[in-house]
């Protein structure tokens, strides 16, 4: 019964997009007043019946009902409750329909409480996010039906991947998808901006905050999945370069540059073309992401294994979508007036090298992903891209980037001199030379990648407070404030990184009960091995006690976890956190001898890679609350153009 | 100006390469097996400890003897290999020689599955560390390598053998002078 | 409470049926250092840029499955008797083809591949001349 009504309320809500649609873009014809102010509702019920549907999928999760095709192929009786709920968006057709189902949501957040943009714009808007509605329910709908059922219900479920059967399913998910499928928003507004010529301060000002909503939910999302993977996975790596990793890096990339941008339309009027295509492109590049892991069309352990004819279904979608915004972009910008032309030494000089090179680092990873697929095509070989390649192409922009990024929020608007500029950031360079000299000095042999980033970490870090000198600290508005916090977030985060790749030390050993290896600073005793038991698992736990100097042993419990319903064995890693580092343990198999595989690693410093995404996060919550609350006192906009900040 | 109009449709132009080489991507599916790169190219040398208790090793010098043969990539602990082993004894029956190499497996449990399902192997040799499986490019069992009298490579059948797979063998072996 | 061997045995026994896997133990080397900190320093970095044939998108280094723990003896034996990382992964590339090798050689089918980043580099520079104007021209 559940399960017909979801369906039953998807099918409505398909309904309700093509009205959605119909109605937006018939509000384009002049005639459009009454249609406008109805298309508002529209939207909404949209949502209402989406978010119907998805509750009972959640329903039918939560109570394992085995007569669903879904839960008796991703499910089962035996799995702790809340894997019996996150599960629902575990598998390709649930998460497909959170994905739907965000986007509807965000459809009604812009018709419920978008204010700025004019009228015909914002119906314009409002039609495309139900136009691209329209497209993924019928996937939903014809392709790929959650709610399909069983003609004789299961007995037991096949049970769900136990890797997956972490926290992070229950947060990174949804999480990444908020800001993935939000993205939609700023697409629908770039289509609605180019229906009605109507690009400009106004129109920025108006996108801004969505699209800060969105990327704050992103940079969260792809944070949390990176520890996620660090701690579950069990060999201590932070980033793959795997391609939905990427898939998930490139919409964030293009947010990062329409961030940029759209302020400098917002506050200068210029970059026209430039944020109307980012925003086309971020959106893109989640749709070709969404393509990518569930076509089968790359390798990659987070693919959902599909047939092709669902990967044609999307293929067509993202033809349609991206082809049309394209090509709508291509016939109407180069009629919309030119905005302001900038001075090289300015501001907006300095945050169009940022465009400039965050557009290259994203170029550099769509082609490096899809690099093997296009030889393949062609040659019939196979040949891999991996690591090596991302970060010899994307490592040397990136960082260039980030020694952009110090020296941009320092410049005044409109035009600056380099000399002054150079004064201004006198001290960070100084700290940063330091941080060179101090690692030449104490690490010698490191990677000329590694040194620089190092060295640019710590005077970026600076650079960023940099702003917020001389300054009246309660005064400043709140949005500089999240400018400093998120850059410096990428410092910190730059901080971590470098120092993970750099200073990491690993032991390998195949050590007896009662043994003393030795990592980094710390020695550890090989105390004891015993049998455990979880709810679905049996496991076997080593227990390991570290000493460091005069501090307390710490004690470290990993595991090796062995599951039947998927029959599949994982490793469950023991972290002890420090605060200059990491000590990341795993227990292997027994190997002859009474001998135990044990790798450790020592991390130093490796926690500052997501403490500075969460502080990239945190700056981008205080801009947004900076633009979207009620500003007291003085206007900061007009002191912008003298000042430096 | 021209290039500027150009230039706006840039995206768009690399947008649709993209989309042509993702959809021969769709219509040809990908296989996910790795084809070996030693197909033409001679056995490379190795030493193997005999897979039957008291037997001489298994040495590839032996290869180059003017008869073709089917190295057989198996092992006792491998669900496919007894899927197989009905095919490969029917191989046998047609003359085939075939030599097996068995990957970490331990002798008694070599022996419990020869005698379940037959033995088709002239010679077996232990490959106990899986090194000669990774220098002949096998990725997994099991697999088979046709080898011809010189003692070169000439062909690799990924997976079981089926009876689908029988007819095209039995040509390949016996054309491979 | 310390278990008794045999139940540890057995519940390290009976996934091993459920798996379809070999009882043998893997190769020395797949789990231990090199003596040599600098040799195992280099071996490891290769393992980190040879993919494992039988995964879905690991290194060799990050793989638990058994032949990439031969492949991981082999790389660490290699480099023990001396071989330089190019040359252990050349040996690699010519057993599995360049599928196995996760850092691209610079040859004609990669040119393009390492050429994108320049060329994206100066199609931006192209591009930020439009908007940015020079000096002293109004």
């Amino acid at each position: 019964m559940i399960a017909e009504t979801g369906l039953a309320a998807l099918w409505i809500a398909a309904a309700f997009a093509l009205l959605q649609t119909l109605m937006g873009f018939a509000a384009l014809g002049g005639e459009g007043r009454p249609l406008i102010r109805a298309v508002r509702p529209v939207a909404v019920v949209q949502a209402l019946m989406t978010a119907t549907a998805f509750a009972a999928l959640l329903l039918v999760f939560w109570h394992t009902d085995l007569s669903v095709k879904l839960v008796a192929d991703d499910s089962a009786t035996t799995l702790p409750t809340i894997y019996r709920i996150a599960g629902a968006w575990g598998n390709h057709e649930g998460s497909m329909l959170l994905w739907v189902t965000i986007l509807a949501l965000a459809g009604a957040a812009v018709a419920l409480f978008e204010r700025r943009l004019p009228e015909r714009t914002l119906a314009a808007t409002i039609g495309t996010q139900g136009l691209i509605a329209l497209g993924f329910f019928a996937f939903l709908l014809f392709s790929s039906n959650p709610f399909a059922r069983l003609d004789v219900p299961a007995a037991e479920g096949n049970g769900f991947n136990p890797l997956l059967q972490d926290p992070g399913l229950a947060f990174h998910p949804p999480t990444l998808y908020v800001g993935y499928v939000g993205l939609s928003v700023a697409f629908s507004f770039a289509v609605g901006a180019l229906l009605t010529r109507d690009i400009g301060a106004t129109f920025a000002k108006a996108m801004r905050p969505w699209v800060l909503g969105a990327w704050i939910f992103l940079t969260v999302g792809i944070t949390a999945g990176s520890y996620w993977a660090y701690y579950e996975l069990g060999w201590g790596g932070w980033w793959f370069w795997d391609p939905t990793e990427n898939a998930s890096l490139m919409p964030w990339l293009a947010a990062t540059a329409l961030l940029h941008s759209v302020t400098v339309l917002a506050t200068r009027d210029g970059l026209r073309a430039w944020t109307v295509m980012l925003a086309v492109v971020a959106f893109s590049m989640s749709m070709v992401g969404t393509f990518l892991v569930r076509s089968g069309i790359l390798t990659s352990v987070h693919a959902f294994a599909l047939d092709p004819k669902r990967g044609a279904f999307i293929l067509v979608l993202l033809a349609l979508y991206i082809g049309g915004a394209l090509a709508l972009f291509a016939a109407r910008v180069a009629t919309v007036a030119e905005g302001n032309r900038f001075d090289p030494v300015s501001r907006e000089g300095a945050l169009v090298v940022n465009n400039l090179l965050l557009s290259a680092i994203l170029g550099v990873v769509l082609i490096g992903t899809l690099y093997p697929l296009g030889v393949e095509a062609m040659t019939g070989e196979k040949l891999s891209v991996g690591a090596p390649y991302f970060n010899t192409a994307a490592g040397p922009l990136a960082l260039l980037l980030v020694a952009v990024m110090a020296a941009g929020p320092v410049m005044r608007w409109r035009r600056d001199e380099l000399a002054v500029v150079g004064r201004r950031i006198m001290v960070p360079t100084a700290i940063a030379v330091l941080a060179l000299v101090a690692a030449l000095l104490f690490a010698p042999g490191l990677h000329v990648l590694l040194l620089l980033g190092l060295t640019l970490a710590a005077g970026t870090a600076a650079a960023s407070v940099a702003p917020l000198w001389k300054r009246n600290l309660r005064r400043t508005p709140l949005f500089t404030w999240g400018m400093v916090v998120a850059h410096l977030g990428v410092a910190v985060s730059l901080a971590g990184m470098a120092s993970e790749s750099a200073f990491t030390r690993e032991t390998l050993v195949a050590a007896r009960p009662g043994e003393t290896v030795h990592v980094g600073p710390y020695a550890v005793r090989f105390a004891a091995i015993d049998p455990a038991a979880g709810q679905n698992f049996t496991a076997v736990r080593a227990t390991l006690i570290a000493t460091r100097g005069n501090a307390d042993p710490l004690t470290l419990q990993p595991e090796q976890r062995t599951f039947d319903n998927p029959p599949q064995q994982t490793s469950e890693s023991a972290i002890a956190t420090r605060l200059d580092g990491q000590l990341y343990t795993v227990v292997g198999e027994q190997v002859p001898g009474g001998r135990w595989q044990l790798r450790l690693w020592w991390k130093p410093f490796v926690t500052l890679i997501w403490a500075g995404g969460a502080l990239i996060a945190l700056g981008g919550l205080l801009s947004l609350l900076g633009r979207i609350l009620p500003r007291r006192g003085v206007k900061v906009e007009q002191h912008g153009y003298t000042r430096a900040y | 100006m021209k290039t500027v109009r150009l230039l706006l449709w840039l995206p768009l132009i690399a947008f649709l390469i993209v989309l042509g080489l993702v959809s021969s991507g769709l219509i040809k599916p990908h296989s996910t097996t790795i084809q070996s790169q030693m197909i033409g190219r001679p056995l490379p040398a190795f030493t193997l400890p005999s897979g039957r208790a008291g037997e001489a090793p298994l040495t590839s010098t032996g290869f180059a003897d003017d008869k073709p043969r089917l190295v057989n990539i198996f092992a006792s602990w491998c669900v496919p290999c007894l899927a197989e082993a009905p095919e490969l004894m029917v191989l046998k029956r047609e003359g085939i020689r075939i030599e097996g190499i068995a990957i970490r497996d331990r002798t008694e449990d070599l022996a419990a599955f020869l005698q379940r399902n037959g033995d088709p192997y002239e010679r077996i040799g232990r490959d106990d560390t899986g090194a000669v499986q990774i220098a002949l490019g096998s990725s997994g069992v099991p697999e088979s390598f046709v080898v011809d009298g010189k003692g070169i490579i000439r062909a690799q059948h990924i997976g079981e053998i089926r009876p689908e797979d029988m007819a095209g063998l039995i040509a390949a072996v016996q054309g491979a002078r | 409470m310390r278990a008794s061997p045999l139940l540890i045995a057995a519940l390290i026994a009976v996934p091993a049926v459920l798996r379809a896997d070999p009882v043998m133990a893997p190769d020395p080397l797949s789990y231990t250092q090199l003596a040599d900190p600098a040799q195992e320093a280099r071996a490891q970095a290769l393992m980190q840029t040879i993919r494992c044939v039988v995964c879905q998108g690991q290194s060799i280094a990050d793989s638990d499955a058994d032949l990439a723990a031969s492949m991981r003896a082999i790389v660490r034996e290699k480099t023990a008797a001396g071989e330089t990382p190019d040359a252990i992964r050349a040996w690699m590339v010519a057993r599995y083809g360049r599928w196995v090798n996760y850092r691209p050689a610079v040859e004609p089918v990669t040119w393009p591949l390492w050429g994108a980043p320049l060329a994206l580099i100066g199609i931006g520079a192209l591009l930020a001349r439009r908007v940015l104007k020079r000096r002293g021209r109004a």
